[in-house]
Formats: C-alpha cells, structure tokens, sequence
C-alpha cells in the first residue's frame, strides 16, 4: 500500500487545478474505492481595518512539518479504514481565490472517506508548523493565525 | 555549550534574522530559553509563541549541546 512511502506535501506557490483532476484520475484503476472525500482550501480576501488581503505568503519549519505530516497520517491510517490519503499544502505566496491546501482521502465507503478528510485537515491546521503572512493590496501585512 | 536558534513568521520578523547560534552557560530549559531569546523583542503576545527543541514541543525539556531550537509563533496551515 502507498500508506509507508515518502509523501511530498509541500508545492511551491498555489496549488494547480490540474493535480486535482490527476489525483482523482490516477486512483480510479483501484476499483476497492467507493468514495473520494477532498477538501480544498481557498485563499479568503479578507477585510483588516478597511485593508483587503491580496494573498497570503506561507512559510514553515519544513523538517518538522514534514515529521508532523507523517504522524498525522500514520494516526489516520490507524484510526480510519482509508485505501489512500495524499496531502498537498503551499509553500510561498498564494493569492486570493487561490488553493492553498489539498486534502484526498479515499475509502470503500463514504462516511470513513469524509470523516478521515476532516481529521486531517483539523490535525494539519492545529499541529503543523506553518506561518502565514497576510499581505495587503498597499503591501502592509498581518500573520494569520488558526482558530 | 552551542545552540542552533531558529526564528520563524513573526518571531523572525522582530528578531530581524531567521537562524543564530548562541553560546550558552548552565543548564536551563526550554521554557527559560525561550524567555530569553524572547525578550526584548517587539512581540505582543509571547505566551502565543512555542518552543521546539529538536522538533519536540515538551518546553520542560533541558537543553543539550548541539540542539536545534525553533520559535514557533501560532500556526497559521491550510
């Protein structure tokens, strides 16, 4: 199974449209799969003190965040009945409207596929070390922080 | 005793650098060295920032020669 080999999470800039499509085509000769759950994360254009955000410039702590990534899908994998799950999170600077995150996880049925998607992507946001500068139309900027 | 000191996101920006190696004297922790490295530095909330040694977020940990220290303001993924 792909669950023991290297994962490259990490894409510099957004994440292209293509590598959706591709990630859904590439498992459909695995014909135990009944459902593919994805989640998308999309860069926000919001509001500071009558500033918008253009984009959002991300940085991290790559060799942590790669040992973080790979506990979080070791507990997935231990937690849900999944076939597969491919991560993909941006590096550097991603603008408005956007992918920034992209979370694939398949399995024989729907409900384990949907709930497998949402772990992972409440474990990346909560323990992933990852940085976010928000980064206005004039060029000032903020650091995003999770909720 | 040698230290490598990692700054990132907000830390980095006020510390005006992104990596350093410090020379320490006696024991202290994790949670004393990030008092140290912090202050001083313009950050507004510095209970927000974590301290990883080696990639381990225990701040009870003693530091050691030859670590590699990170300051981790919150985190901002997905």
């Amino acid at each position: 199974m792909d669950k023991k080999k290297p994962k490259k999470v990490f894409v510099q800039g957004a994440i292209p449209l293509e590598k959706i499509a591709n990630s859904v085509a590439n498992h459909q000769s695995k014909t135990n799969i009944g459902a593919h759950s994805i989640f998308l994360g999309q860069i926000r254009a919001d509001e500071v003190e009558g500033k918008t955000v253009t984009a959002i410039d991300y940085a991290a702590y790559e060799e942590m965040a790669e040992k973080v990534f790979h506990e979080i899908r070791e507990a997935a994998f231990a937690k849900f009945d999944i076939t597969c799950a491919h991560i993909y999170h941006s590096l550097g600077k991603v603008n408005v409207g956007e992918l920034c995150l992209f979370v694939f996880t398949s399995s024989a049925h729907r409900k384990i596929a949907i709930e497998a998607t949402n772990f992972f992507v409440e474990e990346i946001k909560a323990r992933v070390p990852v940085f976010g500068k928000e980064i206005f139309e004039d060029e000032t900027h903020q650091w995003k922080v999770n909720k | 005793m040698k230290v490598t000191i990692k700054y990132f996101g907000l830390v980095a920006e006020a510390a005006d650098k992104s990596e350093e190696v410090l020379e320490l004297n006696g024991a202290l922790t994790a949670s004393e060295l990030k008092i140290q490295c912090l202050n001083g530095l313009a950050i507004a909330d510095k209970d927000s920032v974590q301290i990883a040694v080696n990639q381990n977020l225990d701040d009870t940990i003693t530091i050691k020669d030859g670590d590699e220290v990170a300051l981790l303001p919150p985190f901002a993924g997905g």
